[in-house]
């Protein structure tokens, strides 16, 4: 079993070969994430693995499979279950070059650990002018998955998308998950990877390029999966796969969603979301996370802000407010584009019950993106969905 | 990598005496297993103080494995440390962990609960030994392999078993789940699914005890609190901070770790510099023991000593308990790092057969008393299921309830009034 699993990890120029002789290779995330960390730590001997079972249970879901027996115990740690203690040795070692990737085995862990996210990793580069950068990356599943009770289920990409000095990415697809892993690998700012439990399994066809070991994606570039004229809808993670299936259902009474793949939430793509916004006129949000405050809110007011920002262009004033109000190099009037209110869709605001039923009421549902894109379409159906 | 139980049997130093000589630390190891001490007789508490204070001279004490003790205790017939009644209860009360943990593997693979389920099979003695010395009013803290100390503490297997289905009659209403257990009539605080953090907010249940005895000057406040947890969590920074202050303000907390030496698929000894847990008591000024968790007796005297030693006000202690899980982590582990020859070696020591055996050698219960216990349990666990099957799934409206005590904490809504008192309110989508 395990000579397979070093066949397995062979250069993926060689299943690049074979890609081209037959249709698009599938791979599911999970290989996708191996393969990636696989690369990176075969390219880079600074590029270790910190985390609980990430070695010789070959990780508590399996994503680094087969890495203890190629790089050894010194590369792919299994840590006492200390958070803290572990991510802020990972911290520590990451100020003097090396470039750690800590595992929580999910991100709900991380609260155990979140000082040293913020105040050691994030901060850092900024109290010390510079002098000490930290090129680690926090990785692990987000969100909710099946059955797990409100302990197990948070969702934290807006928690640490609102810490400045941090990066917050969030694949969907295996090419997501390649390249935006590659990425962060290789970026020499802390990283925040929020992946999904629920996802891991799921196959996803890749072209010859994604499995290429040099492939990379831009981290801030959010990704448009379908285009449409109607009406357009951001998510990130799991919920693009319920974006894109609700744009099936949409299509077949006449609406074209747009659906854009977030990618990454910190920094987010506010030019696409704001281009396509102006395209469509419409806006909805998805996400699987509370809704106060969440990424759903920062999107809504990206493609408010502009209105101030033109209103206030001329008023030296407020200059310096031009300026936190940041991103688009453009102003130009997203809100004036908006033809309906932006639909928020978002996770109930309520810790996460177990009960099933419960639970499926909690979180989006395709239904809900459908409703949502109606309503925002003027097509309304009422709020109270059918049981 | 085998590790049979002998690895724990080694030379126990005493730990050097603390500076204030009126505090006794118990690190010798008493109860049953006296076979093995210096001294031949049977330890009583007032004896066993001076031993340890005399033994700072090293003499050193073995904890042996239970099957040496088991022959020294037959042969000491008349030193008998359970009467039958408290026999039989033990006995029961094992029984029903063990019954249930196999019902609800059985009802997992059925599909009539998810999520993470992680069972206790193998560790019932320390559950027993210790909840069934409580009181009702007394607390106890654990972590997600709770089910069994749900059940010891009292709670009735029909709600557990309809919590674990999520169903709206469960302890929790389905709202929390198999790793979510809480129970205010029998005091059990949960059910927490994070490593460690149960055990502070069990030191502020002893010190809520503690401060209505002192401040309040409540009468007869003097509950004891137990927190459970395993060996991973003992290298848990809140573990130690919570040591430390429970000793410094001599909380009425007993700390129990069931060191069943495995945490997922983390050997203790690789994760842990100096695995002797028990050491970590008197480094923070607590009387630290080591017992054999497989058995329930061994568990029993040493639960009886630190909850009565809570009970009088003399602070914290620390226990570990070596015991054994015979499954994987969770019901969704594959368990495949464990040694097979580890796993018969505490199949062997299973605590109900070795109970069971302790009952008929000493003549406390017959074949058909037990067998007819068995029945019962099995007769109510069929009935717990029968009970959870039929309970009604929670109904819509009960997503937005116990979010907050006052539910005013919805907010005010477009018309001006509290959303909590529109009638609609709770009939919204996932983003309500």
């Amino acid at each position: 079993m395990l000579r397979a699993i070093r066949n397995k990890s062979i250069l993926p120029a060689f299943s690049a070969v074979r890609a081209f002789s037959s249709s698009a290779k599938e791979m599911t995330i999970r290989e996708a994430l191996n393969t990636a960390l696989d690369e990176e730590m075969s390219a880079d001997p600074k590029v270790f693995l910190m985390g609980e079972e990430v070695g010789e249970y070959q990780g508590a879901y399996k994503i680094t499979k087969g890495l203890l027996d190629k790089y050894g115990p010194e590369r792919v740690l299994d840590t006492p279950i200390t958070e803290a203690g572990f991510t802020g040795i990972g911290v520590g070692a990451a100020y003097y070059g090396l470039k750690p990737v800590v595992e929580f085995m999910t991100f709900n862990f991380s609260m155990q650990a979140i000082d040293h996210i913020i105040n050691s990793a994030a901060k850092s580069n900024y109290m010390s002018a510079g002098q000490i950068s930290v090129p680690i990356v926090f990785r692990g599943p987000n969100g909710a998955a099946a059955g797990v009770g409100a302990q197990h289920s948070q969702c934290y990409a807006a928690w640490y998308a609102a810490c400045p000095g941090l990066k917050v990415l969030s694949p969907y697809s295996s090419e997501d998950a390649r390249g935006l892993l590659k990425a962060a690998i290789r970026d020499p700012d802390p990283v925040v990877f929020l992946e999904n439990e629920l996802l891991y399994g799921e196959s996803f066809p890749v072209s010859a390029e994604v499995l290429d070991s040099s492939f990379c994606l831009p981290i801030g570039k959010a990704k448009i999966e379908r285009e449409g004229k109607d009406v357009t809808i951001t998510a990130f993670s799991k919920m693009v796969g319920y974006a894109l299936k609700a744009a099936e259902i949409l299509a077949k009474e006449g609406i074209s969603a747009e659906i854009i793949n977030l990618r990454s939430i910190r920094p987010l793509d506010r030019a696409t979301i704001n281009a396509s916004v102006r395209k469509t006129n419409r806006l909805v949000t998805v996400e699987e996370g509370f809704p106060q405050h969440g990424v759903g809110a920062e999107i809504w007011f990206s493609s408010l802000h502009c209105l101030f920002s033109v209103q206030l262009v001329n008023s030296w004033k407020y200059t310096n407010l031009l300026h936190l109000l940041n991103s688009t190099s453009v102003i130009e009037e997203s809100f004036g584009y908006l033809d309906a209110p932006v639909e928020r869709i978002a996770g109930a605001d309520v810790p996460m019950p177990y009960a099933a039923n419960l639970e499926r009421m909690a979180v989006p549902q395709v239904e809900d993106i459908v409703r949502a894109a109606k309503r925002a379409c003027y097509r309304s159906v009422p709020m109270a969905a059918t049981a | 990598m085998s590790l049979s139980a002998t690895k724990f049997v080694h030379p126990i130093t005493t730990p050097p005496t603390s500076r204030s000589s009126d505090k006794p630390l118990f690190s010798t190891f008493f109860g049953s297993n006296h076979t093995k001490l210096r001294f031949n007789k049977p330890i009583v508490a007032a004896q066993r103080r001076s031993s340890s204070a005399a033994s700072t001279s090293f003499s050193p004490v073995v904890a042996v494995s239970s099957d040496v003790v088991k022959e020294k205790k037959l042969k000491s017939a008349s030193n008998l440390l359970i009467t039958k009644e408290e026999g039989l209860v033990l006995y029961e009360d094992m029984i029903l962990g063990r019954f249930f943990e196999d019902m609800c593997a059985q009802m997992y693979y059925r599909g009539k609960m998810f999520g993470f389920v992680h069972l206790y099979n193998g560790q019932e003695a320390v559950s027993t030994g210790f909840i069934k010395l409580l009181k009702k009013e007394d607390y106890v803290v654990s972590t997600y392999r709770d089910h069994v100390h749900a059940l010891s503490k009292g709670v009735p297997a029909r709600e557990v078993m309809s919590e674990l289905f999520g169903k709206a009659t469960g302890c929790c209403r389905g709202q929390g789940g198999s790793m979510h257990m809480f129970s205010k009539e029998y005091n059990l605080l949960g059910g927490f699914a994070f490593i460690g953090e149960g055990i502070p907010v069990a030191t502020g249940a002893a010190f809520s005890s503690k401060y209505r005895r002192e401040v309040l000057k409540e009468p007869g406040a003097d509950e004891v609190t137990l927190a459970f947890f395993g060996d991973g969590t003992c290298n848990n920074g809140q573990f130690y901070e919570c040591l430390n202050m429970a000793a410094l303000w001599k909380l009425p907390i007993v700390f129990v770790v069931e060191n069943n030496l495995w945490a997922i698929g983390m050997s203790h000894l690789r994760a842990t510099s100096d695995p002797q847990i028990w050491k970590k008591g008197p480094a923070f000024g607590m009387p630290g023991v080591h017992v054999d968790g497989m058995d329930v007796l061994k568990v029993r005297e040493v639960a009886k000593e630190a909850i009565e030693r809570a009970r009088r006000g003399e602070g914290p202690t620390l226990v570990e308990c070596e015991t054994y899980r015979f499954r994987g982590h969770s019901l969704a582990d594959p368990d495949e790092l464990r040694d097979p020859a580890e796993k018969a070696h505490y199949a062997g020591r299973d605590p109900i057969t070795a109970f069971k055996k302790y009952l008929f050698d000493n003549k406390l219960a017959s074949e058909q008393e037990l067998k007819a216990i068995d029945k019962k349990i099995d007769e109510l666990l069929d009935d717990a299921v029968e009970f959870a099957d039929e309970s009604p799934l929670p109904p819509r409206s009960q997503l937005l309830e116990n979010v907050f005590a006052d539910p005013k904490g919805f907010g005010i809504g477009a018309d001006g009034k509290y959303r909590c008192e529109d009638p609609k309110f709770t009939q919204g989508t996932a983003h309500v």
